[in-house]
């Protein structure tokens, strides 16, 4: 886990705190605060240039920025996503992958042969050659920001393929991951700042409401905290 | 291992076989257990806080079987080409050392005696004629009152918690008036009730229903249980289904029972030890033993005893009969043969009221046995007669929890945006001001519904897979509906601002992608007819008499309650006559 310079995460970390800060505080300060420890500062170790670029674009549009607060991508999401790769679940270790792969009722469930890892590299790709042929040869990063929700919602919705890949199974695919990396522990290069935690008012690893067990309607009062020890 | 025989092998570490390895050992016979998965200690898989990490615990199925190994295969019709479960999704069996009773949630009932013979009862009621075409309705050929010293004994056990009704006929608390008659109070007084639990029970209350405290194998203090092991008192962390439980607080093999069994000098516990068959002789009448593969050397070992149990996940027992050839194998085309028949699950579905913004429901507050539920419609214990349908659902709001990728992936339900524009803004909502409640009800089973090989896929070790035919019926989707509809005026008694009622549909057919819940049953079921059942009613193999089956897989239909309760209590039940007449003279204990 990269440990960001202590006075910039001491800042963030202050910042996203506080409750008011996350009801009332405006756009552009917490984006800003964020912005300075997370997305530029990690490398991809799976994702090309032009993966990488899909990805972070998808993450900002699945888990929007909004009053609540900054987007997937500032989150960490991709970089959860790219670690994630490099798992075995990315490697599809925890799948039954012996053929033969057969296609079916879609209630029967996943039977593509692609494990995480390459069900990104053919959706991304494809996915990429879809946005070119409708909007003049940019790729899905360069679109703003309501094209790109709109070819999400295609794939979504529509019944297109990315390659071997249906676009909405790499839809859900995406949208799951990208949840999974907004909402973890952070150990794992999302949840930065625990905001998602904080959004929910989820108290993280705490795990213990013995003096808490009914609170008659009123809230916890306890902010986050992760598993390493970070609280918000 | 130097000894090539034991007196007996138990195949599974789960809830069953831990409990048949303690039982068979104390009467003094030498016991093998074999587990496929790792060793899991508390100490190591609930060492806090690595214990509570959603992603790796629940998300990532840390104590879930790995399908790349071993899956089943799934169709909905008999026509139909079955396909793997690829990736775990509607139900999740467990794998390593305490088996799915170590990710378990803690629901610990007793059955409805009803239920135990539910065909004599609906028949004494309704009429033969009220059971649909194609329903195998049947009884369990064992009685509440005959279970009941050992549905008392799991609890002492499991260390349960929960508020009795009535004891020896008298009333003693104000605990489910439907629950049947107990020799002895629960070990540990109920669980302290979550804000949305007191709700639905004050809800609950004043629309004319009977909540109770959801009896929960969940401590609500410290204790000891009858081995000697003990157990901390829940502090309500939330990690309970999916999780070792860190605080020993929830009731597992491994906390319950392996700590006093893996003293006995009698026992051994082989992990990485996936069984392959059962032996049988010559005329397929008697066990010989077990080969199984050591997955550590990758090489074949084959373990000679006395006595087989078969007490490993439901499916998998049945999984091991038909690779072993024991009993004839089901053919629903026929109608013949028993091994597969009566494949039974549950009919689970969630519905979700939100409060207003000034109530805080905590969701991520719970205890997995933990709430307050409704009995009213479930069993035998309303009209079924104008309504044309057997089983029922009891409800309940059973505040488990509630982790955030689980709660963010799901979304925020009704029929707001699960991701984009308006997705934090209703999960928010949805996170802090809502609350669940469950319909968590029966399967009957069908004559098109069952288990048998699949001729397809085969597991990592050359074998076939285990195929599962199931779908929906009618019966059953009636009856969820029937109940979900008895949800509505609770919701508005809570003061509710909005609502979603979820519930099966006309015609839906089973989704594999959705969790819906791992209470699997039947298969290897228990009977008193070898024509129509696999398993005596001491759960004795009608076919192989020195082999046992244990679990889930013995029962006839999916009943309304979470099974644990009932695997434990017909585990001490067939331990019980295994010691004190099997042994005794070892053969047929009911003649076929």
């Amino acid at each position: 886990m990269k440990i960001p310079p202590s006075t910039r995460r001491n800042f963030t970390a202050g910042l996203l705190g506080s409750t008011s800060f996350w009801m009332y505080g405006g756009h552009k300060v917490w984006a800003d605060a964020l912005q300075s420890e997370s997305a530029l500062a990690y490398t991809p170790q799976y994702f090309n240039h032009e993966e990488w670029q899909f990805i972070n674009a998808a993450c900002a549009r699945i888990f929007p920025a909004d009053a609540h607060g900054p987007d997937g991508a500032l989150l960490g999401a991709p970089e959860f996503i790219d670690r994630q790769m490099d798992t075995p679940y990315g490697h599809g270790k925890l799948w039954y992958m012996s053929g033969p792969f057969r296609t079916g009722a879609p209630n029967l469930g996943y039977q593509l042969p692609l494990p995480p890892r390459d069900l990104y590299r053919q959706a991304i790709a494809a996915a990429n050659t879809y946005v070119r042929d409708h909007h003049q040869g940019k790729i899905f990063a360069q679109l703003a920001a309501p094209d790109q929700i709109a070819v999400l919602k295609a794939f979504e919705q529509g019944k297109m393929m990315l390659g071997d890949v249906p676009a909405h199974a790499f839809f859900e695919q995406l949208r799951q991951n990208t949840l999974e990396g907004v909402f973890s522990d952070p150990l794992y290069g999302g949840n930065k700042g625990l905001a998602g935690w904080t959004l929910l008012g989820f108290p993280g690893a705490r795990a213990d409401f013995m003096d808490w067990v009914n609170q008659k309607g009123a809230p916890y009062p306890f902010g986050p905290v992760s598993m390493s020890g970070e609280t918000a | 291992m130097c000894a090539k025989k034991v007196d007996a092998i138990v195949i599974g570490a789960g809830w069953a076989g831990s409990i048949l390895a303690k039982e068979l050992t104390e009467a003094g016979l030498s016991v093998v257990m074999l587990e496929r998965g790792d060793e899991r200690a508390t100490a190591v898989e609930g060492d806090y806080p690595s214990s509570i990490d959603e992603l790796r615990g629940a998300i990532r199925h840390r104590l879930f079987q790995n399908l790349s190994q071993s899956t089943v295969t799934i169709r909905t019709t008999l026509d139909q080409e079955a396909l793997p479960y690829r990736r775990l999704a509607a139900f999740l069996p467990g794998e390593g050392v305490g088996g799915a009773g170590l990710h378990w949630s803690g629901v610990h009932f007793r059955a409805a005696p009803d239920d135990l013979a539910l065909r004599t009862n609906v028949i004494a009621r309704y009429g033969k004629n009220f059971i649909p075409e194609g329903m195998n309705l049947q009884d369990y050929g064992v009685t509440y009152e005959e279970l009941e010293p050992f549905f008392d004994k799991a609890e002492k056990v499991f260390g349960t918690s929960g508020e009795p009704y009535t004891i020896n006929g008298k009333i003693v608390g104000n605990g489910n008036r439907f629950a049947p008659d107990r020799s002895d109070a629960f070990p540990l007084p109920a669980m302290g009730e979550v804000y949305s639990a007191s709700l639905f029970r004050s809800a609950a209350s004043n629309v004319g229903y009977h909540p109770y405290a959801l009896p929960a194998a969940n401590a609500s203090a410290q204790y000891t249980n009858p081995y000697g092991v003990q157990m901390g008192p829940c502090n309500f962390c939330g990690y309970c289904s999916g999780y070792d439980c860190y605080m020993y607080s929830k009731a597992s093999p491994n906390v319950n029972i392996l700590p006093a069994l893996r003293q006995d000098p009698k026992f051994t516990l082989i992990t990485k030890a996936h069984v392959l068959k059962v032996n049988l002789d010559a005329d397929k009448k008697k066990a010989t033993g077990v080969s199984y593969l050591d997955l550590r050397t990758k090489k074949q070992v084959e373990l000679d005893a006395d006595l087989v149990i078969i007490s490993a996940f439901q499916f998998h027992n049945v999984h091991l009969m038909l690779l072993s050839g024991i009993g004839q194998p089901y053919d629903p085309k026929q109608n013949t043969g028993t091994v597969g028949r009566n494949f039974v699950y549950q009919t689970i579905t969630t519905s979700r009221a939100w409060l207003p913004p000034k109530q805080y429901t905590n969701l991520f507050v719970g205890a997995g046995g933990a709430g307050v539920a409704i009995d009213d419609f479930n069993s035998m214990n309303f009209d079924h007669g104008p309504l044309g349908f057997v089983g029922g659902s009891p409800v309940w709001v059973n505040q488990a929890g509630v982790k955030p990728i689980a709660a963010a992936v799901g979304g925020p339900g009704g029929k707001a945006p699960t991701w984009g524009e308006g997705y934090k803004d209703a999960m928010v909502d949805t996170y802090r001001h809502s609350l669940t409640i469950d319909a968590h009800g029966s399967n009957m089973a069908y004559r098109d519904v069952y288990l048998d090989l699949d001729p397809t896929y085969s597991n990592a070790y050359g074998q076939p897979l285990l195929r599962m035919t199931f779908n929906w019926k009618d019966n059953d989707i009636r009856m969820n509906q029937y109940v979900v509809g008895k949800i509505e005026p609770i919701i508005k008694a809570m003061g509710a601002t909005r609502y979603s009622l979820g519930m099966l549909k006309d015609g839906e057919v089973f989704d594999t992608r959705r969790y819906q819940t791992t209470h699997l049953g039947g298969g290897a079921i228990m009977g008193t007819d070898p024509k129509t059942s696999c398993i005596n009613r001491y759960l004795q193999s009608w076919d192989v008499s020195n082999v046992f089956v244990i679990g889930a897989s013995a029962f006839p239909q999916g009943m309304g309650y979470n099974p644990t309760g009932m695997v434990a209590a017909l585990a001490y039940w067939a331990a019980y006559h295994i010691r004190t007449t099997y042994l005794k003279n070892p053969g047929p204990m009911v003649q076929a």
